[in-house]
């Protein structure tokens, strides 16, 4: 039944109402407005028994950084996971519509999901929006057939690798491993290989910053370890900014009780 | 300029020692010109939940409309109050929903949980990427200037009288600094028995 | 083929029909903040050198000091810092050996200014903030536009975290909106100035991606210029 006096119950999916007007609005010399981009340092690596991922902890709006400790380590399923780069929104919607899809997918099917089958959902999702959903994912995950790494770019092409990274610091990261990273790594040593591939992102391009974030895929556990490395901290104030209390002018205040409190009166009835 | 900047307008939330604060602007304009200083871009939308808009008024109102539009719609079918973060999760998928022709907004929620009265900030992009910190979430047009002076004032456990300071402070002198915010403010700092609300003495120019 | 819009890809551009433009300026990033005092002028200024989203430098000074009681802070584009600070290193020793006598602070100002204002139509990419003391031992503190419009204040912020410093400063220093009588408010002695000043940097590296790494802070007074360094984030 549709209810008419109810006739804005939202509709799944991607609405574009706004669009011919955002058209002629910017038309009109308007900038567009600028989203919220994780320049990141995101990577992934095949080790001895199973795959790491790890992510940097920034996000930034131009120049300003938007977000000092935003997770970009986004769960896909029990035995998967997706870093995201590029337009955080992006990222962070793909990566739990996704995850829904293969949950779905995983009760109809009755087995844990493969990983070739959330690369296979994400890069037809990213390749039917030509690119205009700009995330670039590296995704990993252990299944039946053993350990996977994929990389997938926003138009939806995806290689699968023994090791990827990608986003604004992928180059600081690759060098990290093309010079360390070997087949049959121990889980300390390839920590390690990842931290420091991270490290490298964030030390050394802009667009990535302050911790480091892993998340380890066994065969049969996963650990996700948020804020493994506080890499970077914020520095000691010198002065106690406490203000006196009525340094800032009021005009008006208007205080507004929320407790509610009852009373019980006894009112006599009135006998005749 | 920015769409984003059109109106003008600025919305600041910190998070205090079990209270939250969230403070607006009055100013409402047309790109230089000031048409009305009272304006507020907070909206007071459940008994300990606020929802500040900032960006272009058009937009400020259709959003809080339809926003409010589903909250009813929520709370009228689980017959329960609505969260602050099941609100910015509604929010966050409402404003995804227009990825390709967005809202020109950003917003900022700011409120305890009915429940466990646990404060609660957030502010999102105009296509909707939360960002949940535990320390303060600024938008509009003096973001920049906001940033600066919440990084410099404000510090972990604020207690409701000195919450009000820092956020006053930080706010009037941002928009100072800003030609397109300013014209009065307003501060709004919810405990879990009351909400203040202060007018703030400004510059007026 | 213009009517699939493929042209906009830059994967299936036409070799050959691309041209480039070539722009002479670039944002090299980096801060600056003054603060003048009665007796002295506090001048400090992030090490960090970049260009889009890679570091050049993490340990590059921005301040120049061009007499003993004179000391210029300069970025933005950094080819052209280097050509302003030479040029006018060159005219003050210009100057020095005509009228057998430093220039004063006031002097660079007005002499920065017009140089400045000699390329109005091709500027130096450049935000400059002058700190020195003047003729009669005052704190003085000069900014400038790109095309050398210059002013005199107590306390300026510049460079690409300005917009983030400014207000702070404006709080601290100028104790704008605190509605309270003088005797409340602490003084601005030289620590004071230099403790502000290194927690407006301390604010800026953790927003602005342009601004980190190391602040250098010079400290002008009568008896010379002292020099501290404080670390700031790296990444």
């Amino acid at each position: 039944m549709t209810l008419d006096s109810a006739p804005d119950v939202p509709r799944a999916g991607f609405n574009f109402d706004n669009c011919r007007r955002n058209a002629a609005l910017l038309q009109g010399g308007f900038k567009p407005p600028t989203t919220t981009k994780t320049g990141t340092t995101i990577v992934g690596i095949i080790y001895k028994d199973g795959v790491i991922l790890g992510a940097d902890t920034r996000a930034t709006e131009g120049p300003i950084v938007s977000d000092k400790n935003c997770a970009k380590i986004h769960y896909l399923a029990k035995n998967i996971y997706c870093c995201g780069a590029g337009t955080a929104a992006d990222t962070e919607m793909t990566t739990d519509l996704i995850s829904s899809q293969l949950e779905l997918h995983r009760l109809n099917t009755e087995r844990q999901v493969p990983v070739v089958c959330a690369n296979n959902i994400l890069k037809q999702m990213l390749f039917r929006y030509q690119g205009h959903i700009s995330a670039a994912l590296v995704l990993g995950g252990v299944d039946k057939n053993g350990p996977h790494i994929y990389s997938i770019h926003p138009h939806g092409s995806s290689d699968k690798l023994p090791y990827a990274t990608m986003g604004s610091g992928c180059l600081a990261a690759m060098t990290v491993f093309e010079s360390r990273w070997k087949p049959d790594l121990s889980e300390e040593e390839g920590k390690l290989l990842v931290r420091d591939a991270i490290a490298s992102g964030i030390f050394n391009d802009l667009g990535s910053g302050s911790n480091v974030d892993l998340c380890v895929i066994r065969k049969d556990s996963t650990e996700y370890l948020r804020n493994y490395e506080l890499a970077n901290k914020k520095g000691e104030r010198q002065i106690d900014y406490r203000f006196k209390k009525g340094t800032s002018a009021t005009l008006h205040t208007t205080i507004k009780d929320l407790l509610i409190t009852e009373k019980v009166q006894v009112v006599p009835m009135e006998v005749s | 300029m920015s769409i984003l900047a059109y109106n003008g307008g600025c919305v600041v939330a910190m998070r205090g020692k079990d209270c939250v604060a969230i403070a607006t602007d009055h100013r409402f304009g047309v790109q230089a010109q000031t048409i009305s200083t009272d304006f507020k871009k907070v909206f007071h939308i459940a008994p300990r939940m606020f929802l500040g808009l900032t960006g272009l008024q058009t937009d400020i109102l259709t959003v809080r409309d339809r926003l409010m539009f589903r909250k009813n719609i929520y709370e009228t079918k689980e017959n329960r109050e609505m969260a602050p973060k099941p609100f910015s999760a509604m929010l966050s998928s409402f404003l995804y929903e227009h990825r390709f022709g967005p809202y020109f907004i950003e917003p900022v929620v700011a409120g305890l949980d009915p429940k466990t009265m646990k404060p609660f900030i957030c502010n999102m992009d105009l296509i909707g990427c939360p960002n949940e910190p535990d320390d303060f979430v600024v938008a509009g047009t003096c973001a920049e200037q906001l940033y600066g002076m919440c990084e410099t004032l404000w510090r972990p456990d604020l207690e409701p009288d000195q919450l009000f300071e820092v956020i006053s402070q930080s706010m009037v002198n941002a928009f100072d600094r800003d030609a397109m915010s300013g014209w009065g403010a307003t501060v709004y700092i919810i405990e879990k028995d009351k909400i203040t609300e202060r007018s703030l003495k400004t510059r007026m120019d | 083929m213009n009517s699939f819009g493929i042209e906009q890809f830059p994967d299936y551009k036409v070799p050959g029909v691309q041209h480039v433009d070539f722009s002479p300026y670039e944002s090299n990033g980096g801060s600056i903040v003054a603060i003048a005092g009665d007796d002295f002028v506090v001048i400090a200024a992030d090490t960090r050198l970049s260009s889009g989203y890679s570091i050049h430098s993490r340990d590059q000074s921005k301040l120049f000091e061009m007499s003993s009681k004179t000391v210029l802070g300069s970025t933005g584009c950094w080819c052209d810092t280097l050509s302003l600070t030479g040029l006018v290193k060159v005219r003050m020793q210009m100057y020095e050996h005509t009228h057998m006598k430093t220039m004063t602070t006031d002097a660079v100002a007005q002499m920065l200014s017009i140089v400045m204002y000699n390329r109005r139509f091709f500027p130096y990419y450049v935000s400059n903030i002058l700190a020195g003391l003047d003729k009669d031992g005052k704190g003085a503190v000069y900014s400038y536009d790109p095309i050398g419009h210059c002013e005199r204040a107590t306390y300026r912020a510049g460079g690409t975290a300005g917009a983030l410093l400014q207000p702070v400063l404006d709080n601290q220093i100028g104790y704008k909106n605190q509605n309270l009588s003088a005797d409340q408010l602490p003084p601005l002695t030289k620590e004071r100035a230099v403790a502000v000043a290194s927690d407006t940097f301390i604010s800026a590296a953790e927003r602005d991606i342009y601004t980190g790494d190391s602040v250098l802070i010079n400290i002008i007074t009568a008896d010379g210029i002292e020099e501290r360094k404080l670390q700031l984030r790296k990444d």
